[in-house]
């Protein structure tokens, strides 16, 4: 397997778990929790910043010897704007209603801390190759935390999954209620502090 | 003046930037730890916002919108899926230019908000700032208002928060939610409390 060496398997494995973007490295959650209302919004999300990173990630990978170190910060930007242009644009024309309702944040993939933070310490440094699957690791890795939160937000805050309903009509009848707070922005952020908490647990890491 | 005065209110309370929306999270994450820095990058957030919302509003009005080129003899041109790279670009511009000024004029400012001004051209709450004003169609007023209000708001989240993480350190946290952890649990109470301020109209 020349194709997956053991460094770039590392590249793409890590972020996905032991050092995870979202709960480790701590990035990119700007834009990570307004769009984890629903199912389909994180979902289309997170495709999208795993497209716009896999592709930032080679383009920089591959330019990284002819840029200047002095105007970096520039080239990467412009590089992502222009993704994130395009995926704008594929949003608008095909899922028209998808793009109104993540409204400015398919904009703010511009600023997602983790496209930027792993064109600047992993493409910067590495070949193509290895970026691509770096780039397409931290978006999984990125895409799974998102899809978690919005799992439990759909769930709790509307008893549904992905738009069907899950909580039989029976528990509402019994007088189970949708927990509103969910739908509301703390619920995120009581939920990602939840995952992390859980994440941690699991891979045993401690921050002092 | 009424309408102003509601408008920033609702910026600073009501639909505050961070606790409402999510934006500037990354570096209120990682600045929050202490109180003075806080401060620092807070004051820069409100100056930055201030200045890039009516220049990007301008930007928008003037060249991006659908026949905003009037003026240049192209009515038919609508350059508005430019927005996203004229903004950033905008942004990033601004900010060197904000720190050239400090450095010339106000040494002592410089110094003390001149590390935090680079952090911010990547804070997502700048880029979201201006994208809200062009999806709210605000005026130049409006949206300067909205760019005080917004930064006012964001600098009155991390301030808290970092008072917060000060007494936390004598409680006993669980090791494992030490950090981020306990970190989005007191963001999302926090979000509660300013949620009580829903309820005002002025």
């Amino acid at each position: 397997m020349a194709l997956l060496d053991k460094k770039s398997k590392k590249a793409f494995s890590d972020p996905l778990m032991s050092n995870n973007p979202i709960s480790l490295q701590v990035l990119g959650i700007c834009s990570a929790l307004a769009v984890t209302v629903k199912m389909d919004t994180a979902v289309v999300m997170s495709l999208a910043v795993i497209f716009v990173l896999a592709v930032s990630n080679t383009v920089i990978a591959l330019l990284r010897k002819m840029i200047p170190g002095k105007v970096r910060i520039i080239v990467q930007l412009s590089v992502i704007a222009s993704m994130v242009v395009f995926i704008d644009l594929v949003l608008k024309a095909y899922f028209y209603d998808m793009s109104k309702q993540l409204s400015v944040f398919v904009g703010l993939i511009i600023t997602n801390c983790i496209i930027m933070g792993r064109a600047e310490a992993f493409a910067m440094q590495n070949g193509p190759w290895r970026s691509l699957l770096d780039g397409i690791g931290n978006g999984i890795g990125y895409g799974g935390i998102l899809i978690g939160v919005a799992f439990f937000r759909e769930l709790l805050g509307s008893g549904t999954f992905y738009g069907i309903q899950i909580i039989p009509d029976s528990f509402y009848a019994a007088g189970y209620q949708n927990m509103g707070l969910m739908v509301l922005s703390p619920g995120a952020f009581i939920i990602l502090g939840l995952i992390v908490w859980a994440q941690r647990l699991i891979a045993n890491i401690e921050e002092e | 003046m009424e309408h102003y005065l509601s408008l920033i209110t609702k910026a600073v309370f009501v639909e505050n930037i961070l606790l409402a929306y999510f934006l500037g999270m990354c570096s209120f994450l990682a600045i929050s730890k202490k109180v003075d820095t806080s401060i620092g990058l807070g004051f820069a957030v409100i100056f930055v916002l201030t200045i890039t919302a009516p220049t990007n509003w301008a930007m928008n009005k003037y060249f991006l919108q659908d026949g905003a080129l009037a003026w240049a003899g192209f009515p038919d041109v609508n350059l508005s899926f430019l927005n996203f790279i004229v903004f950033i670009s905008v942004i990033a511009a601004m900010v060197q230019l904000v720190e050239m000024i400090l450095d010339k004029f106000s040494p002592t400012l410089y110094q003390s908000l001149g590390i935090f001004l680079p952090l911010i051209a990547v804070n997502c709450s700048i880029l979201g700032g201006s994208l809200f004003l062009v999806e709210r169609e605000y005026t130049l007023l409006e949206s300067t208002v909205f760019g005080f209000g917004s930064g006012l708001g964001w600098l009155l989240a991390i301030v808290s928060m970092a008072s917060i993480r000060y007494r936390l350190r004598y409680s006993n946290v669980p090791s494992h939610l030490r950090g981020v952890g306990i970190t989005m649990l007191l963001t999302g109470l926090l979000s509660i409390a300013f949620m009580s301020f829903g309820g005002i109209q002025l």
